[in-house]
């Protein structure tokens, strides 16, 4: 095989391994935007991938069970919201708590999954005509139907963002909560609903693992992705094409662990590399941010109150 | 317009003292409640679980033995953490930084020759304290040279540390008297940490546990250090006018909670297993759970060293109805997660007045609900 051949088949196969990154990335970003950090990722993940593992037995829908996985999500994510929007209480401890809720709760459902062949499996659907095209085409558009849906929902969210009057009151609330709320904005409502929006996205991400990537059940499989996702969102510097971008550089790396395995290189060291890549990333955003003066959104995990304005 | 009732949050100028006591005995309650909830909702019937729980901990000698032993790493590492916590500093990485100090004392252990019998236990403590302190120095250096936020670094770390202490003992380390299992060698008598009896109860650490806490109490209330910790956390912009160096308190919290947490590695290994192993054999997540062992201590060293013992008994108990229930391991993470949520709740309380207001149509006169009148 040729080089040219391998990195192609490595980019290939990292784009369904950084779908559930791009996911998780995506619905972050979101909430971010909004001002409200949420590292409670890991556990609406995790809860999103047994919920999709265990619908998916019990009714054979692929659908239905990505659905139940982003209503799981959500109703997390809105834990999350009550905690740190109404309540006003520490983000960073409320969003770990989450987490390790998420990984309890689906370490008790998923025992009885654990070991089980998964009923339903995600095909991939080539799309006509696209997927004839030399190159492009066998490595964007032979995949299954959340690949595209994830990608789809870049520019899409890239547009809302930039484009219309709903993503004016999100970045106005995550920058200047008073300011967007002098000019009526719902400040509650807003960080509400993109932190739900969060949660939807980190449970289909959890679901993709489950039902489609693995696919199987097995006890904590999000592995630290939930985290990585809270990684990517500050390289991607809040914006959904960056975040495509960092999702498919894990998906690589994710790929490229398991194939060095295969030349004899031992497999924990090789385990470290998205975390090791993690931390690169963050100081190579760091850097970045402090060049181009482009940060986090100004009200990042600052509680918002009329009476302590 | 709108009928729903408001939840306003009124500024509590000061915290009566009972209230400080009562909020974390009442969170914990509450969290068992909601677990008792999810409980049988998955099939599990509460009353048998908490009474298996209770029995388990604290029922026997032995289980209360057990509820010791295993409040030792809890409390070394709980009380950094306390500390850290202070200062706003979110040291997230405490497991890694314990199984660093795990590793950094099996070294010493097994691969130093020409130490003294006497002085093979103090060098290890030393090594482990070391290396937690100079684990917990990566995200530091990166918060205060790049000013990268710790929470997700420290994080990063636990992971690298949990795959370093696998790559040695499936690989490097592995012993060869042990069957082909991944652990390394037994430590030699010299390297393993007396106990009481025939308890697990490992005394000397329990002792600089103790001795831990206890000074880090005076260090945050009778020093100047621990003052700069406190107005750093509690009023930032404060300290920065008062002259403080914001991240030079930020690296030496880092550095005490990590070598406090090496320690408890120490332990763990030369005390418990008397070898390295895979890394869930050395620590059930204790440097998380004591994440929780700090913040129902409201932040006080000398009360970690009671929820230390109090979150101990829970984790004897969850191995006890693991076994008796058929539940998996993950369970632990339940009750973390829940008592979580309701501790940062019931802080609230100590904080802030609650007041619901339901708007009324004739006038706007707000329902109070104080806390006093809720209960």
């Amino acid at each position: 095989m040729s080089v040219w051949a391998y990195i192609f088949s490595v980019l290939r196969a990292a784009i369904p391994a950084g779908t559930p990154l791009l996911y998780g990335t995506l619905g972050e970003v979101t909430a971010e935007r909004s001002g409200v950090v949420n590292l409670g990722v890991e556990g609406m993940m995790i809860m999103g991938a047994v919920t999709a593992f265990g619908v998916a037995q019990a009714t054979g829908n692929a659908f239905l069970a990505v659905a139940a996985a982003a209503l799981v999500g959500g109703i997390l994510a809105l834990i999350h919201a009550f905690a740190s929007i109404t309540l006003r209480v520490n983000q960073v401890v409320s969003g770990l708590a989450l987490t390790m809720l998420g990984q309890g709760i689906s370490g008790m459902i998923g025992k009885q999954f654990i070991g089980m062949p998964p009923r339903v499996q995600l095909k991939p659907v080539p799309i006509p005509g696209l997927s004839d095209l030399p190159v492009l085409g066998p490595l964007l558009f032979q995949h299954d139907l959340l690949v595209y849906i994830g990608l789809l929902m870049v520019p899409v969210l890239w547009f809302l963002f930039y484009r219309t009057r709903w993503g004016i009151n999100l970045r106005s609330v995550g920058e200047s909560p008073a300011t967007a709320d002098a000019m009526g904005v719902n400040v509650f409502q807003v960080r509400y609903l993109a932190v739900l929006f969060g949660g939807l996205m980190a449970g289909i991400g959890g679901a993709y693992l489950s039902i489609v990537y693995a696919p199987a059940w097995i006890e904590g499989m999000t592995a630290g992705i939930g985290w990585i996702v809270i990684a990517l969102t500050i390289f991607a510097m809040w914006d959904p094409v960056r975040g495509l971008l960092g999702a498919y550089l894990f998906g690589s790396v994710r790929v490229l662990q398991y194939r060095l395995q295969g030349l004899g290189i031992s497999p924990p060291l090789l385990n470290m590399l998205p975390f090791i890549l993690t931390i690169l990333v963050l100081m190579f955003s760091a850097g970045e941010a402090m060049r181009k003066r482009l940060g986090a959104p100004a009200a990042l995990m600052q509680p918002y109150t009329r009476e302590e304005r | 317009m709108n009928a729903l009732p408001r939840i306003r949050l009124e500024k509590r100028l000061a915290t009566p003292r009972w209230l400080g006591v009562a909020t974390p005995i009442l969170s914990v309650l509450a969290a068992l409640l909601a677990i008792a909830v999810i409980f049988r909702l998955l099939g599990v019937n509460p009353l048998v679980a908490y009474g298996r729980i209770f029995t388990g901990a604290f029922g026997s000698l032995y289980g209360l033995s057990e509820t010791v032993t295993k409040a030792i790493p809890l409390m070394l590492a709980g009380v950094g953490l306390a500390v850290a916590f202070r200062a706003r500093v979110y040291n997230i990485g405490a497991e890694g930084q314990l199984l660093i100090g795990a590793t950094c004392a099996t070294g010493v252990a097994l691969f130093v020759p020409g130490i003294p019998d006497g002085l093979r236990l103090p060098a290890m403590f030393v090594a482990g304290a070391l290396g937690g302190a100079l684990w917990a120095m990566i995200p530091a250096l990166l918060k205060a040279r790049l000013r990268i936020d710790e929470v997700l670094t420290s994080l990063m770390t636990v992971y690298i540390a949990s795959e370093l202490v696998n790559h040695l003992v499936y690989g490097p380390w592995k012993g060869p008297g042990e069957w082909g299992f991944p652990y390394t060698d037994k430590f030699p008598l010299a390297a393993q940490i007396p106990r009481i009896g025939i308890t697990r109860i490992h005394y000397p650490t329990l002792i600089l546990a103790l001795l831990a806490a206890v000074l880090a109490y005076i260090l945050l209330q009778r020093t100047r250090w621990g003052f700069e910790i406190r107005v750093t956390g509690e009023n930032p912009e404060a300290a920065r006018y008062a002259g403080m160096n914001y991240l030079r308190t930020a690296m030496l919290v880092m550095a005490l909670s990590g070598a406090l947490a090496g320690i408890a590695g120490v332990g763990e290994v030369a005390g418990i297993h008397y070898r390295l192993r895979y890394p869930q054999g050395i620590s059930p997540g204790y440097g998380f759970t004591a994440i929780i062992v700090a913040w129902l201590a409201r932040l006080n060293p000398l009360g970690v060293i009671l929820t230390s013992l109090l979150i101990g008994g829970l984790l004897v108990g969850g191995d006890a109805i693991q076994l008796a229930l058929g539940l998996p391991s993950a369970t632990v993470y339940l009750f973390n997660g829940m008592i979580l949520f309701f501790v940062l709740g019931g802080d609230l309380f100590t904080r802030y007045r609650i007041r619901i207001e339901i708007p009324s149509r004739a006038a706007a006169t707000p329902v109070r609900l104080e806390r006093e009148e809720a209960l």
